[in-house]
């Protein structure tokens, strides 16, 4: 998928093959983190997973970006088996962890070029993308300044712009948006949504309700390791009852149950 | 709380951080204290062997002292003076730049003065405890062979650490002021680490270069060294008396050293909450580099050596290591040119030199590359096989040595061929050995941890050091005695296999 190019998001949405197909996914630490998961996301989705702190979110998403060997379970990517042959998985993935990972020692210019490096961009594409990826987050005045003096903001966006620059299929962002002022979050939120016009899929883990109500297609609540509830806040707000139910109530009520039923 | 009460209470505090971290580096994490305290007993008993074998003898000097018995206690008083100055300038430093309470410290009410003047007293409390410890079997030595009176030794020891943590606190405030917070951290580290090692390399270079042995005993013991220094009387000596037994001599360096760090306590300690502020204020200092170039092309691998070599040249934390094993190449080199213009047997020495500082240079290097990852989950994330990863790692420490060895041995070549050849072997073997290592024991960690990989595994700290000194004994057997090389070769190999057998990545 070219990026920039603007696909009927319906048609991209019915395609065949899911972005992200989870079965019985399970994880255990000193206790079950994640539980017989079973997730499915759509190509050309925006989807947000809820849940409290300790629910399995991350460690989900870990597993799903191949830093974590799963116990037991499959994870598959665009059709990609990603255990079996975790490198094509990769190479179509970006990963954003909610502590921004980038060399204090390098100019974002300079990180781009080796996120690019690694993926095998072909540079002049990279380069030329790098430029607007980083303009488009309000970062040009700073692209040869290292990114030891930059703010945990300024990091993050380094760092979602390294997940970008080799123009991913399928994103994955846990907690984004934390520790971002009002401005960056907008410049965040901004180009994951123009990203998923051009059909890429993008899940999101947040705290932020406000943000998954007005972002996602879809979002999955997740508690104690169990996907406890799916769907489109329409469908959440059918499943639970109550029409007129604000997101965070309903996900108050929901993570109440799961616990409960864990 | 009155004044005094605030000052005890805040000065328990710090005495009780300084305790912790003092405990968690020496014997790692919680888990795993009880056996380490052990350990640590363990080997302090052993220590007890090699002290014996280097001042068992000095045991039964009796005063009055001639030149060279002086010279020598001295030159030894003034080396441990030296290695406690480099720790202090070190703990200074971080007392700047560690800024995890600072913020916390400065916002509160409590007088910045006091708070500093007890920092400054901790950061002397933490140098002398650490050189009581590492003094403890010499001075035991003396004392089982020569009676209590080298009991005063301890005083000594005291002394000199009042006075180390003094001089580093006013040398580490001037940089401040001469250069700049964003300069002095760097400056400081170098500083550190040529002070360190710059009097036991200045020794050498002395011997080097009148007597053509890297024997630092040489000079110190020479008539020339008795002929130049001063008269017995000489308050120069104090230090060495005092050390023999003499109570007054004693009395007068504990003193001395208190005032010392008194009036830099009274000098500085208002300064250093200004400092601290000028420090805050310049750490989101922009370092912009001129980019003209375009992005290169290349394998992934590529991508990852160039982000390697890149950090590694912009890390002033690893320069100034670097800067520590470097140094003591110098006097082999220095040798290596007077050899040129006069045939010597002693050149052979020059070979465990340069093996035994690849070994520890690769070591540090491996740790950088390997486990100091400041983005993992991105490396992790990337389409490239993990072995791809760890092979471009090792690439850039290899390529790293042979940038830095190379030359030298290529200079060696033309004093003695097989010489040569067998101290890059040597070089490449204890290079691969102390990457194989970092490789079994390696932890994710950020690179600013550098300074404490020694305590994340204690295990692979002393494999590193075992290995190096059997690589560097085994290249210097080779070329005198080619057997004993043979038994040499196969302890350090076999110490590379019990590394390998207990390593936590063992397959």
């Amino acid at each position: 998928m070219v990026r920039g190019e603007q696909l009927d998001r319906s048609e991209i949405m019915k395609a065949d093959v899911s972005a992200l197909e989870v079965r019985g996914l399970t994880k255990r630490f000193d206790r079950p983190a994640v539980d017989a998961l079973d997730l499915t996301v759509r190509t050309g989705e925006f989807y947000a997973l809820l849940g409290p702190n300790g629910a399995g979110k991350t460690t989900t998403l870990r597993m799903v970006a191949g830093l974590l060997r799963p116990d037991a379970g499959s994870v598959a990517i665009l059709g990609i088996d990603a255990l079996a042959d975790p490198v094509a998985a990769k190479q179509i993935m970006a990963w954003v962890s909610d502590e921004p990972m980038i060399y204090d020692k390098l100019t974002p210019l300079e990180y781009l070029e080796f996120v690019a490096g690694l993926w095998g961009i072909d540079p002049a594409t990279s380069e030329t993308s790098a430029h607007q990826l980083l303009a488009s987050l309000g970062l040009e005045p700073h692209l040869h300044e290292r990114c030891e003096g930059f703010s945990k903001g300024m990091r993050q966006k380094v760092a979602l712009a390294g997940a970008l620059v080799h123009d991913p299929r399928l994103i994955i962002l846990d907690e984004p948006l934390t520790g971002l002022d009002a401005l960056s979050a907008r410049h965040v939120k901004g180009l994951l949504q123009e990203r998923v016009r051009s059909g890429c899929t993008v899940i999101m883990t947040t705290h932020i309700l406000e943000v998954a109500e007005r972002m996602a297609d879809r979002i999955g609540v997740i508690a104690a390791g169990r996907l406890v509830a799916e769907g489109t806040l329409s469908e959440l707000r059918q499943q639970n009852g109550r029409g007129d139910t604000s997101l965070e109530d309903m996900f108050i009520a929901l993570v109440d149950a799961g616990a409960a039923a864990a | 709380m009155s004044s005094a009460a605030a000052l005890t209470w805040y000065a328990r505090h710090e005495i009780r951080l300084a305790w912790r971290e003092w405990l968690a580096m020496m014997t790692g994490s919680r888990g795993k204290r009880k056996r380490a305290i052990i350990a640590l007993v363990v080997f302090a008993a052993i220590m007890h062997l090699p002290a014996y074998a280097v001042i068992g003898r000095f045991a039964d000097l009796q005063a009055p002292l001639g030149k060279p018995e002086l010279i020598v206690i001295t030159a030894t008083i003034l080396l441990a003076w030296a290695l406690m100055l480099s720790q202090a300038i070190e703990s200074v430093t971080r007392v700047f730049y560690a800024r995890a309470d600072l913020d916390l410290l400065m916002s509160s009410p409590a007088n910045l003065a006091n708070v500093f003047s007890v920092r400054i007293a901790a950061i002397a409390l933490s140098v002398i405890g650490m050189a009581l410890l590492l003094s403890t079997p010499f001075v035991d030595v003396l004392v089982i062979g020569g009676g209590a009176r080298w009991l005063s030794a301890f005083g000594v020891v005291v002394a000199i650490g009042l006075s180390a943590a003094a001089v580093a606190i006013a040398i580490t405030v001037l940089l401040f002021r001469l250069i700049g917070p964003s300069r002095t951290r760097l400056v400081a580290q170098i500083v550190a680490a040529v002070i360190g090692a710059g009097f036991v390399i200045a020794l050498q270079v002395a011997a080097i270069l009148s007597y053509g042995t890297l024997s630092r005993f040489t000079v110190l013991t020479s008539d020339a060294a008795s002929a130049y220094a001063p008269d017995l009387d000489s308050p120069l000596w104090w230090p060495a008396r005092a050390a023999i037994g003499d109570g007054m001599v004693l009395s007068w360096l504990m003193a001395g050293g208190l005032l010392l760090l008194g009036a830099v306590m009274a000098v500085f300690s208002p300064r250093f909450a200004d400092t601290v502020v000028r420090v805050a204020a310049t750490t989101r200092a922009v370092c912009r580099g001129p980019r003209a170039t375009a992005f290169r092309g290349g394998s992934r691998q590529r991508a990852l050596r160039t982000k390697e070599f890149v950090l590694l040249r912009r890390d002033p934390w690893l320069l100034s290591q670097s800067l520590m094993q470097l140094l003591y190449l110098v006097p082999p080199a220095l040798m290596l040119w007077r050899s040129f213009s006069e045939s010597s047997d002693a050149i052979v020495l020059i070979t465990p030199v340069i093996v035994m500082a690849a070994g520890q240079l690769a070591g540090g290097l491996a740790w950088l590359t390997i486990s100091g990852e400041d983005a993992a989950d991105l490396v992790a994330t990337a389409p490239l096989p993990p072995s791809h990863v760890i092979r471009a790692k090792i690439e850039v420490v290899l390529i790293s040595i042979g940038a830095i060895f190379t030359p030298l041995i290529a200079a060696l070549a033309f004093a003695s061929l097989t010489q040569a050849i067998v101290t890059a072997l040597g070089v490449i073997i204890a290079t691969v050995s102390a990457a194989a290592i970092q490789l079994w024991f390696r932890v994710q960690a950020k690179r600013t941890q550098f300074r404490r990989r020694q305590t994340s595994s204690r295990l692979a700290t002393f494999a590193e050091a075992f290995c190096s000194i059997g690589w560097a004994a085994t290249s210097v057997l080779a070329v005198t005695i080619p057997v004993a090389a043979v038994i040499s070769g196969a302890l350090t190999a076999a110490i590379l296999a019990a590394t390998w057998k207990i390593s936590p990545r063992r397959g």
